[in-house]
């Protein structure tokens, strides 16, 4: 018999138990409804008609492209400006205490009230973002109302939003670095913006690694901004994946949004697990 | 302090004045509004400041509704996240230090609670055969088992940080597996804890979708909720509103400005001054 | 049981001593969240309470629109249902699968007051399900009717008409047409109020649509409402914001004047006495005409049902709040609470001499023969989900008229395939 380990497996047995009862084992169920037509009173089987149906959904190829884009922008702007934020926000600068309160408010505002505030800061006519443009002779454009602007327009509320929470896993992340990388880096010689990059970026790894995950998956499942902003408009321009799926739900196409969450799942899976286990490797690496 | 870091607070003081400030500015001018200005959607002063009035209107809505909501999101929240610490944090040193083909399906678990969206009518008929439908306890449960994921996640990659040589000294001296998490690991998990701490009560008190579905009936309704006493699919009273978006964001910001202190007290203090 | 009551009554007469409500039945009734229909529940649960000392009702709000449809069935399927609620009548009600999940209403007492003509959209299988609440709604235009007086304009009898006084309004310098797109939902009604001209043109539309043997794109007077919104886009004559205002805003502006058109339901009545009390003199109603002088009415919206699921735990004290609602009590405790905004589908419930002028406008509709149609979904299953989008592209300029008929064929087939109708 093996030593008993110092790590035994009944620390996962409590998650694990609420994990599978209240998520893996619906989950499962809903899988087989992904096959049938299903109004939630009855449910016929259909075999994969629903996921054919899904496929010719006409604004669905566009509703991928414009989930991948969105994703890769939101992420990409949270983790950056995230790790430039904490890096401010740990500096020692004036009124540190309530930058950092003010970086997180939009985190803690309902989405809701996001979503109406925005709509109407980013108005074509009466919008104080336009208004202020006027002021400086630019005509401003129709955040909202251009199709070939919206999406990215929401993109960038997403990443007001957002971006307290990345900058909060950054500042958490700093504090665990021993000052005395730091000290030696300076006994060294480093300036500045070499200290940042030969021992903050490396070592805040972890955190980064975190924030990507994060923000990826919650960017390509992203849905709440959108629907409170554009609903996907105008017309279908700002469709993402998990609009697409949701309208088919508030159709009351319980089957075939089931059917559409199974590809979206496929999708991040497809983006994000080869992209995770890529960064873990390196974390053993290392 | 040093000059530098004076102007550039001052400088990030001005740029997040607009990004940031204009933003509330609006949303607190719309709770002050009365009706018919609100209607109106503009981004100026309120003609006449009827703050206090919109904010008795919005307590007293519905008999009360706001107060029993602040009760029943506060019930949930701090019984969720409690759990969630604790849960995840254990799975998360355990993912980390122990490495066999177990990792495998506790990380893909994890994954997949990331990645998988919720199946409502089906998890209803789970909480309705364990009698846990329409109860705060399985309010709870359900808020643990989607937060599970990204605590484990957070904890995993906090975890990674704390060197070996702790857990084996603690061996040495004799320690139950027990005692070195609770005792050893834990303590120094603090930036980690606080940090989902944080995350968590706000996602788990601002939830919508959730206590929607699985938590029915008029007494016990959650703070999102009562958004909807004056947010309808037609017509909104949007001064109401705001000021209830304003009302329900107070609980998770004083949780944050409690916590953030937390985070900057454990922090080693000029670790990252230049 | 019987002690129940008698205790009940004891409990009534003390109660009408001491003033203190010492109830014996709570009623939970589930509601939609707009202001106006909790203004309404609340004047009948008030009015019930009073006549039905020992029953109170416990008022439950939802959200509307979308996910209000996803939380009804959702409790109707899992048996979390209240005692009562309202819901939609039509195409949405059927949509319950009212034969597994309701209760027979045939015999109850109160459905001999309601109109005829409403009980088919409570009906199914040759059952009836639920009684009127609220008043029917037309579809159509309001108009600001100063502006009507400063420009000597008369109410268009014909689109051709209406698109004339358009050209007028905007020679006058001001937006013509309230487009709202904001609200997307807002956009449809171009397509949606030019069912009454549809039906005048194809008699049997609505058979046919369901039976897959009629489109949209090919069928020229069904296209006339996506080419209306593409004319009114090409005239230019919209509020230059049409893009991002939302509904509240299109009633404040028709109110106030800022446009002179509104195309909406009659339901913003009430949204303009929330919001613009002051100029609710100003706004007038008319039908949205079509191309035929001679045949000029409204498309009308049914008003919801008031249901009770099988899982109803007080069945008695439910079906004597839906007689109550169901009876000339009923109405008028509706319109002491909200106004009067249309015709109840009460017998007896008539309108009161003093109407607002949108109200007193839409009435004669109803009260002669053969100028109001239903609207299609009280005639046809068949509605797809993703009509609003596709009339903010035509009525945006995104995309055509002709295409964006096709469009809502292609979207209409995925949804009669989703209901697993015949032919499809």
């Amino acid at each position: 018999m093996k030593r008993k380990s110092p790590y035994p497996y009944w620390f996962v047995f409590p998650a694990a138990v609420i994990f599978t009862t209240l998520f893996l084992v619906p989950s499962v169920a809903s899988l087989w409804f992904s096959l049938t037509r299903w109004d939630l009173f009855t449910a016929e089987f259909i075999g994969l008609e629903n996921f054919v149906q899904f496929f010719k959904e006409p604004f669905l190829v566009q509703g991928m492209t414009n989930t991948v884009i969105f994703a890769f922008v939101t992420s990409s702007l949270k983790t950056v400006l995230g790790l430039l934020l904490a890096v401010l926000l740990t500096s020692g600068i004036f009124a540190q205490g309530f930058l950092r309160i003010l970086v997180f408010f939009p985190v803690l505002v309902s989405t809701i009230g996001v979503g109406i505030t925005f709509t109407r800061l980013m108005h074509p006519t009466k919008g104080a973002i336009n208004i202020a443009l006027a002021q400086m002779g630019i005509d401003g454009p129709g955040w909202l109302t251009d199709p070939s602007l919206a999406l990215f327009s929401v993109a960038l509320v997403d990443v007001w939003k957002g971006v307290g929470l990345a900058t909060l896993i950054y500042i958490a992340g700093l504090a665990s670095i021993a000052p005395e990388y730091y000290e030696a880096a300076r006994i060294d010689g480093a300036t500045r913006l070499q200290q940042f990059w030969r021992v903050t970026v490396p070592l805040v790894r972890p955190a980064t690694v975190t924030v990507i995950t994060l923000s990826l998956i919650g960017g390509l499942r992203s849905f709440d901004i959108v629907w409170a902003m554009t609903k996907g408009g105008p017309g279908f321009s700002s469709d993402v994946l998990a609009s697409v799926i949701y309208k088919q739900y508030q159709a009351g196409f319980y089957g075939l949004s089931t059917a559409g969450n199974v590809i979206l799942f496929a999708l991040v899976a497809l983006i994000v697990i080869p992209l995770v286990s890529w960064m873990n490797r390196k974390e053993v690496d290392q | 302090m040093t000059r530098r870091q004076f102007w550039t607070g001052i400088a990030a003081l001005v740029v997040s004045l607009f990004v940031f400030v204009v933003p509330f500015v609006f949303i607190l001018f719309m709770a002050a509004k009365d009706k018919k200005e609100a209607a109106r959607l503009e981004f100026n002063w309120p003609t006449e400041w009827h703050l206090w009035a919109n904010l008795v209107e919005v307590i007293e809505a519905r008999n009360y509704m706001l107060l029993l909501a602040y009760f029943n999101s506060t019930v949930i929240t701090v019984g969720a996240v409690s759990l969630l610490v604790i849960l995840s944090a254990m799975v998360g040193y355990i993912l980390q230090r122990r490495h066999s083909r177990w990792n495998a399906v506790i990380w893909a678990g994890v994954m997949a609670g990331l990645m998988v969206p919720p199946a409502v009518v089906p998890t209803i008929w789970v909480l309705q055969n364990l009698g846990l439908f329409k109860t705060l306890h399985g309010m709870i449960l359900i808020q643990v088992a989607y937060g599970l994921s990204f605590a484990i996640l957070l904890f995993r990659s906090f975890i990674s940080t704390i060197p070996r040589d702790l857990d084996e000294a603690a061996i040495v001296d004799g320690a139950k597996p027990l005692q070195i998490f609770f005792r050893v690991i834990l303590p120094l998990l603090k930036p980690a804890t606080v940090t989902i701490i944080v995350v968590q009560s706000i996602a788990i008190f601002n939830d919508f979708t959730n206590p929607l579905y699985y938590l029915p009936g008029k007494e016990n309704v959650t703070v999102q909720l009562t958004l909807f006493n004056f947010q309808s699919q037609f017509v909104s009273q949007l001064n109401l509103l705001f000021m209830n978006i304003l009302l329900i964001t107070i609980p998770p910001l004083i949780v944050y400005i409690f916590f953030n202190r937390q985070i900057v007290a454990g922090m080693t203090s000029g670790a990252v001054k230049g | 049981m019987k002690h129940m009551k008698y205790s009940g009554l004891v409990a009534a007469a003390l109660m009408a001593m001491s003033g203190a409500a010492q109830a014996e039945v709570t009623l939970t009734v589930l509601i939609d969240n707009a202001p106006n229909t909790v203004a309404q529940w609340e004047g009948i649960s008030a009015a019930f309470t009073a006549a039905n000392p020992d029953i109170v009702l416990e008022l439950e709000t939802r959200p509307g629109g979308g996910e209000g449809d996803n939380i009804v069935k959702t409790r109707l399927a899992t048996g979390e249902m209240t005692d009562v609620f309202a819901y939609n009548s039509g195409s949405l009600f059927q949509a319950l699968n009212p034969e597994a999940n309701l209760l027979d209403l045939s015999d109850l007492e109160g459905q001999a007051n309601v109109l005829d003509s409403f009980k088919p959209t409570v009906s199914a299988g040759g059952k009836v399900y639920g009684v009127p609440v609220g008043s029917a709604m037309g579809g159509g235009i309001f108009y600001h009717r100063p502006t009507y007086e400063e420009l000597g304009l008369s109410i268009p009898m014909t689109w051709a008409e209406f698109m004339e006084n358009n050209a007028k309004i905007k020679e006058a310098g001001k937006a013509a047409v309230g487009g709202t797109f904001g609200a997307t939902w807002t956009s449809q009604l171009f397509v949606l109020a030019d069912y009454f001209n549809v039906q005048a043109q194809v008699p049997d539309f609505a058979e046919k649509y369901t039976a897959n043997e009629i489109k949209y794109a090919t069928t020229p007077a069904a296209v006339r409402g996506f080419e209306h919104l593409q004319e009114v886009y090409e005239a230019g004559v919209m509020n230059a914001d049409y893009g991002a205002a939302t509904f509240e805003e299109g009633v404040a502006m028709v109110a106030t004047g800022e446009v002179v058109h509104y195309p909406m339901l009659t339901f913003a009545i009430g949204a303009i006495a929330q919001n613009n009390p002051d100029e609710l003199n100003d706004v007038g109603f008319f039908a949205q005409p079509g191309d035929d002088p001679n045949s000029n009415g409204l498309t009308v919206w049914m008003p919801g049902g008031v249901y009770m699921p099988k899982t109803a735990q007080n069945v008695e004290e439910g079906k004597k709040l839906l007689n109550f609602i169901a009876s000339v009590a009923g109405c008028d405790a509706q319109t002491e609470a909200t106004g009067f905004q249309g015709p109840y589908l009460v017998k007896g419930c008539d309108a009161p001499l003093d109407v607002v002028p949108s109200v007193a406008d839409m009435m004669p509709y109803f009260e002669a023969d053969g100028r109001t149609a239903p609207a299609l979904e009280f005639l046809s299953p068949v509605k797809g989900p993703a009509l609003e989008q596709i009339t903010v592209e035509v009525g945006s300029g995104i995309r055509s008229a002709a295409d964006g008929a096709a469009l809502y064929d292609q979207d209409v087939e995925k949804q009669a395939k989703q209901l697993g109708l015949p032919n499809w």
